[in-house]
């Protein structure tokens, strides 16, 4: 109870002692804001020992609404999975709050930064935490503002400004959808209260299981998932909404490592794993989920494979991860889902914070065409940035390879068709992380002399959330091992995630593989990585800087240009849009809003004129004005009565 | 006709002209002149209507203290002389007019409800018993000033100190000789 | 016995009345004003008293009591600021203090 109080309210008192007092604080306040997400994180270890011996409790605050028979609490619910998320959270923001300290030391906004940081950490925690989709959705909200306000965070550079009016926008899209989820659960359920929806949508489980039609319609169910996944595709960038996140790149690294890439463009798998049961009830939204999720995948892969931005590629690899995650999610397995975001975050998040490393480095280099040969100056980065390298392609026994893996499992479970995919995706994305690395860090350097006297080596600030972020990814897969490796089941993420309200009440999946399958499909998977691991490897550090620059063609120049998606936009979306608001200005305005504005603040003003006349100031107008009017009155009176 | 008749009519007749001449009369003095007369025909009034303790607080206080006070400011500034300009005569007209209007609306509304106003409160059982015989004596009426109304009354102190050092203040010359 | 008939005494006291809201509105010195305001105000209690004996009740007296007493401190103050005006102004006549003009 006091530990919830402390976890929620420490990133808040940070947030507003560094916006008070940010600039005055200075670098302070870095130290001030790392402090308070530290006490968090040591808070939701000891919230989560108490989930792992006394299961899930909630922690109740106040009523907030009373709408006639519609209560909203204004509580927390910890269990498993809001435990789970908040060990990733304040765990890895704690890590990118350190991380900053360092990386932001010469920005002149580094208390509004870190307030900033804060509030979002304070977001999330109510996103995941909250028991109520309406305590969600205050998070979700809180978490979008933050996430503009720190891709604006140089606002002073009208691309980035953009940047961040787009993920608003977008997010804005979603948001809707997800409002008309709520709306719906409210005037269908009447309750928004996640552990209330659930058991409606567990009776209606067993109802189905036992040959029955359940309580709702099919359809209400089908509406509300939709309108959820829409919500959940705002906010984890799926198509057709993905396109912010790579333009959120415009933010600090260590912003794109902490919400574009480990905690918060993941509240979209969080919302479909807390609903699960619901999803379960409606077929249709599952398969959505599954091809948007493939779709979504394979081509942010695509467009990684030809982008020359470090920090580009990795925004691509976690719109392909996220569709990897909701792949899973549309064959129902939950858990799977949830082990792949945390180990993507592990490794997403270091792979930022290494390429904000390097960024730092490079003097605020991003293009890895001017990079290349830094391993022997930055040796950690070198060795951590690769140690995530290997994670997210997924290399033998780390743990990119147990999280993929298991998905790859249980879609092949699915369809073999499905799983086929998937490994396109995965093999798309070891040829393009292995490029960006090889360019990175072999061959020869291709940047200015300038830049090459600078090159030094990160703080320690810096440098100890990589490594300890590195030692996640090579070991994050130790949480869940795949059954043959001797993972026992009761140890098992995946089992102890299972717990949840929304997994219990899930039939179970009867068909298992066999073990023999499972070997195969790893060993296909762990070829599938050397072959073309080390393939690209050879290639792209043999590759020339003049066959790097010449200039692309085909196909390959359509996925330089992202494949013209955001043109796209602006024809079918922005355009219409802009001429409609040029219509209303220049005719509706003018000739139909403007004259009423103006011909009624005129009749007033005539009015006005008129009327203070009377007030001249002298006694006996205002005495005679009080005997007409008494006047007037007994008369009426006299009428009335 | 008898004495108490005749001493209505005469009374109110003086009462009338002599409103009348407060209203009429150029010069101030003569106006506050006529408003005692007013006051001392009203005080016939309270005492034909039973209310003797009325009819004397009626002279000491309206005739003697207020109107001295008005006759002494009017000394103060010095307007014995009708030097006071004229309204418009559209105005006049006018006020004649409102005040003609609110006297005719009052006698309408009386005469349509004349049914209900007794002609005499003994000869009207409906409106209880005849009067006590203390009516509009100092003991009873002391009595439900210091029972029932005693709270108004310590009220009404506060409400006199307010005005006496309000008026003190007001009419001290002031000293200051700043701004 | 007092045989008039108390109608009589509520035209008595609306012609009083009406006579002071004329004053009121013809005069323009402030003090003739404030003495016909006490002509009205002297209407009303002619009225309390009226009733009071039309119901055989003495609050009625105690009214004009209390409506004698705020008039005597009206008249106080009333008279202080007429001489503080006629002090800064060098008049009273009403039509001339029209500052509270809209």
């Amino acid at each position: 109870m006091i530990l919830a109080k402390i976890l929620i309210l420490s990133p808040i008192v940070g947030f507003l002692i560094n916006l008070i007092l940010g600039k005055k604080l200075g670098k302070a306040s870095g130290i001030l804001g790392t402090v308070a997400v530290l006490i968090s994180f040591i808070c939701a270890i000891f919230m989560y020992q108490k989930v792992v011996s006394d299961g899930a409790y909630e922690v109740p605050f106040f009523t907030w609404m009373h709408i006639s028979t519609l209560h909203i609490g204004f509580s927390l619910w910890v269990d498993e999975l809001s435990s789970w998320m908040m060990l990733i959270i304040t765990g890895i923001g704690t890590l990118i709050h350190l991380y900053s300290i360092g990386y932001m030391s010469h920005d002149k906004g580094i208390g509004r930064f870190f307030a900033y940081l804060n509030l979002f950490i304070f977001s999330m925690l109510m996103l995941v935490l909250g028991g109520n989709f309406i305590m969600l959705f205050v998070g979700w909200e809180g978490v979008g503002l933050c996430s503009y306000l720190l891709i604006g965070f140089w606002f002073k550079n009208v691309e980035y400004g953009h940047a961040a009016r787009k993920a608003f926008i977008m997010n804005r899209i979603g948001d809707l959808g997800l409002l008309m989820g709520l709306f719906l659960c409210i005037q269908n359920f009447g309750t928004i209260n996640f552990n209330e929806i659930n058991s409606i949508a567990a009776g209606d489980l067993a109802l189905k299981a036992s040959g029955q039609l359940g309580l709702y319609q099919p359809y209400i169910y089908t509406a509300i998932t939709l309108c959820l996944f829409i919500g959940a595709m705002g906010k984890s960038a799926q198509i057709p909404l993905y396109t912010w996140l790579p333009d959120a790149m415009a933010g600090p690294t260590p912003v794109s490592a902490l919400i574009h890439a480990a905690t918060m463009v993941t509240a979209g798998i969080y919302l479909v794993v807390r609903n699960a049961a619901l999803f379960e009830l409606a077929p249709f939204t599952l398969n959505t989920i599954l091809v948007i999720g493939m779709a979504t995948s394979i081509l942010g892969a695509m467009i990684g494979l030809f982008q020359n931005d470090i920090k580009k590629v990795l925004a691509y690899s976690t719109v392909s991860q996220l569709g990897l995650m909701f792949v899973a999610l549309g064959v129902g397995a939950y858990t799977s889902a949830m082990f792949h975001l945390t180990t993507h975050a592990f490794f997403k998040a270091l792979l930022f914070l290494g390429a904000g490393s390097v960024i730092h480095a490079m003097s605020g280099e991003q293009d890895i065409l001017r990079m290349g040969g830094l391993r022997n100056k930055i040796k950690l980065t070198h060795l951590t940035f690769a140690i995530g390298t290997l994670a997210i392609i997924g290399a033998p026994f780390m743990s990119g390879f147990f999280s993929k893996d298991e998905i790859l499992e249980k879609l092949y479970n699915h369809s073999p068709v499905v799983w086929g995919f998937a490994l396109a995706s995965a093999a798309i994305t070891i040829i393009y992380m292995v490029r960006v690395y090889t360019l990175t860090f072999w061959g020869k350097f291709r940047g200015s002399q300038e830049q090459e006297s600078h090159l030094h080596e990160s703080p320690s600030s810096m440098t100890l959330p990589l490594i300890i972020l590195a030692i996640f990814s090579i070991f994050g897969g130790l949480f869940n091992l795949p059954h043959i490796l001797g993972g026992g089941l009761s140890q098992k993420m995946a089992y102890w995630l299972s717990n949840i309200n929304s997994l219990k009440v899930l039939p179970p999946h009867t068909s298992h593989l066999s073990h023999s399958t499972e070997i195969m499909l790893m060993l296909i998977a762990t070829a599938v990585v050397l072959v073309l691991g080390s393939f690209a490897f050879l290639k792209f550090k043999k590759q020339t800087n003049d066959q790097l620059v010449k200039p692309r063609f085909g196909f390959s120049l359509w996925g330089e240009k992202k494949f013209y998606v955001d043109e796209l936009y602006h024809n079918l979306v922005v355009k219409p849009m802009e001429s409609m608001s040029d219509f209303c200005f220049y005719y509706v305005e003018h000739y139909f809003i403007q004259p009423i504005v103006f011909g009624s603040t005129r009749l007033f003003y005539g009015v006005g004129q008129l009327l203070r006349t009377a007030q001249n100031g002298n006694i006996e107008y205002y005495l005679a004005y009080i005997a007409v009017a008494v006047v007037i009155i007994l008369t009426s009176i006299l009428f009335v009565f | 006709m008898d004495l108490t008749n005749i001493a209505f009519i005469a009374f109110s007749a003086i009462t009338l002209i002599c409103a009348l001449m407060v209203v009429l009369a150029r010069n101030p003095i003569y106006s506050v002149i006529f408003l005692i007369l007013t006051m001392f025909s009203l005080t016939g009034h309270y005492v034909l209507l039973q209310a003797q303790f009325i009819a004397v607080i009626n002279i000491i206080v309206y005739a003697g203290a207020i109107m001295v006070l008005f006759l002494f400011v009017l000394m103060l500034m010095n307007m014995n002389a009708s030097n006071e300009p004229n309204k418009s005569l559209l105005w006049k007209v006018l006020a004649g007019f409102i005040s003609g209007g609110t006297l005719i609306t009052l006698l309408v509304i009386y005469l349509k409800n004349m049914g209900d106003i007794p002609i005499q409160p003994t000869n009207n059982s409906a409106l209880g018993a005849a009067l006590p015989p203390d009516f509009g004596y100092v003991k009873p009426l002391g009595k439900m000033l210091f029972t029932d109304y005693v709270f108004p009354f310590e009220i009404a102190s506060i409400l006199f100190i307010a005005a006496m050092v309000g008026a003190v203040f007001l009419g001290s010359r002031e000293k200051r000789t700043d701004n | 016995m007092n045989l008039i008939g108390f109608e009589n005494y509520l035209w008595l006291a609306s012609a009083l009345f009406c006579i002071g809201l004329l004053g009121a509105l013809v005069r323009r010195n402030v003090i003739i004003l404030l003495m016909c305001i006490e002509l009205m105000l002297n209407a009303s209690n002619l009225l309390l008293v009226v009733f009071a004996k039309m119901f055989g009740q003495m609050n009625g007296h105690i009214f004009v009591f209390f409506s004698m007493l705020v008039a005597a401190a009206e008249v106080a103050v009333g008279l202080a600021l007429i001489v503080l005006i006629y002090r800064k102004f060098k008049t009273i006549d009403s039509s001339f203090l029209d500052n509270l003009k809209g």
